[in-house]
């Protein structure tokens, strides 16, 4: 059984179909990114799916149980599903630790010994044990991102959910905060991740969704995706990356 | 200037300076559950309260104080209700005071940003828990600045109340007049008194203010 199914959801903002008769699935332990154009719906996607957005028609399943219905309590759900968002939105009024405590303690009420030790140790293996009593503003981007990443993986989920979470990073920050994705890819975490960053969607994704106008235009295997995509939509898309034709001082015409 | 009178009449300004602090106290206390309550009210769009919530907040805003007790002092035993002075003045400051704390704590509540609070909703929070501890103390600390001014602001209201015969600084101060002419120690001992009063609040509020500009959230 699927760990997240998705089947045939629909989204409207104001009468404007955002998403359009989705429906995919993912295994436990499988790593799927979302990639496609901006406005396509990637973000809208993953915020339905831990109920940050309402729905119009569809079902989603977490474990094989429907979690869209009115008496859903999305509380409970979301303890179970981690997000990642692009703005880091860690709280500012707190320090690291107690941003990370923050759910555990008050949401899953439990221990704060045990949650204590356990975040020290996610804090530790993203290298910001000794940032733990900082206040958000005097880290840098890639340091809250990390924190945000620990954060959610406090809560124990099943599933992780990150929302181009390097977009607003500078270059060099986008790889720390990138690593500690790869490590979780490695370690069998759940996940389905949005992000503009090909290299990486490359090496983590086992497989990636195309999402075009807010269809899914393309499923595919990772490897299959990036060097032999089925749709036109999806071959310009990974072009517009390709600069090789620009070359200063390369006859284009060749090419041509 | 009459140093002995000032020193003789100290004693009624002490008296008096303890009332006004008595009456604003309770004032703003409940000035701030008022506001409060109906920040609250207009923050999570509840229906009908919500419309009526607004008619209060126009009406308390657009009445001068000194009509809306004379209203409760004088106009309501008309219809039969019957107020002591102090009841009046504690509902009217309470009346005025809350609209103008709602006013204060929608500016701090509206400016929490949307993604905070669901960030909040991510890691599991209800949303009674995200309310408190993620929009609330966020909202605080925007709001006190104009907290701190409504306070001020009621304290002086105080002043008002010696027009329903309550024995506050302004009554006492009219009564030394009236009695010995001595205005110029009355009306200095009068703006001493509210000096002492309101000085250290508002060198309080300053450093409060300072301390909330440093910890700054800017996430």
């Amino acid at each position: 059984m699927a760990l997240l199914e998705v089947i045939g959801l629909n989204k409207y903002f104001d009468g404007f179909h955002v998403l359009k008769d989705i429906s995919f699935s993912v295994e436990k332990g499988e790593v799927v990114v979302i990639l496609g154009p901006s406005g396509s719906g990637k973000s809208t996607l993953l915020r339905c799916i831990n109920g940050l957005e309402e729905i119009q028609s569809g079902q989603i399943k977490l474990n094989g149980e429907v979690i869209n219905e009115d008496s859903t309590k999305w509380h409970l759900i979301r303890q179970k599903i981690g997000m990642v968002f692009q703005s880091y939105d860690l709280f500012p009024h707190m320090t690291v630790f107690e941003n990370i405590l923050l759910g555990p303690l008050k949401a899953q009420k439990r221990d704060k010994k045990e949650v204590a030790r356990q975040a020290e140790e996610l804090l530790n293996r993203v290298g910001l044990l000794d940032r733990k009593n900082f206040y958000p503003r005097q880290l840098s981007g890639g340091q809250r991102q990390r924190v945000a990443i620990v954060r959610a993986l406090c809560m124990n989920p099943e599933l992780m959910l990150f929302d181009e979470v390097t977009a607003s990073l500078d270059p060099e920050m986008v790889r720390e905060v990138l690593d500690v994705m790869l490590e979780l890819a490695k370690e069998g975490m759940t996940m389905i991740i949005v992000t503009h960053e090909m290299e990486f969607a490359k090496a983590v994704a086992d497989r990636i969704i195309f999402l075009d106008g807010g269809e899914i235009t393309e499923v595919a295997g990772a490897q299959e995706f990036f060097t032999d995509p089925k749709t036109e939509r999806a071959k310009n898309f990974l072009n517009i990356f390709n600069f090789k034709e620009y070359k200063k001082g390369v006859d284009n015409n060749e090419k041509i | 200037m009459d140093i002995g009178f000032i020193l003789e009449i100290s004693s009624l300004y002490l008296e008096a300076a303890k009332f006004t602090l008595k009456l604003a106290s309770i004032g703003i206390i409940l000035s701030l559950l008022i506001g409060l309550f109906c920040s609250l009210v207009n923050y999570y769009k509840v229906k009908f309260l919500k419309k009526i919530v607004n008619w209060y907040i126009e009406l308390s805003r657009n009445t001068p104080l000194l009509i809306q007790l004379f209203f409760l002092y004088y106009g309501l035993p008309k219809v039969g209700i019957k107020l002591g002075a102090f009841t009046c003045a504690v509902i009217g400051l309470a009346f005025l005071g809350g609209s103008y704390m709602a006013e204060a704590f929608r500016g701090g509540l509206e400016a929490v940003s949307k993604a905070q609070i669901e960030a909040g909703l991510s890691i599991g929070l209800t949303k009674a828990q995200v309310t408190r501890y993620i929009i609330f103390p966020q909202a605080l600390a925007v709001s006190i600045p104009s907290i701190g001014a409504n306070a001020i602001f009621i304290i002086k209201e105080t002043s008002i109340v010696s027009a329903i015969s309550l024995k506050d600084l302004m009554f006492v101060t009219k009564d030394i007049i009236g009695i010995y002419y001595k205005t110029n120690e009355a009306l200095l001992m009068l703006v001493v008194a509210y000096l002492i009063i309101l000085l250290p609040l508002s060198l309080l509020l300053t450093y409060i203010e300072r301390r909330l500009r440093y910890a700054g959230f800017g996430n």
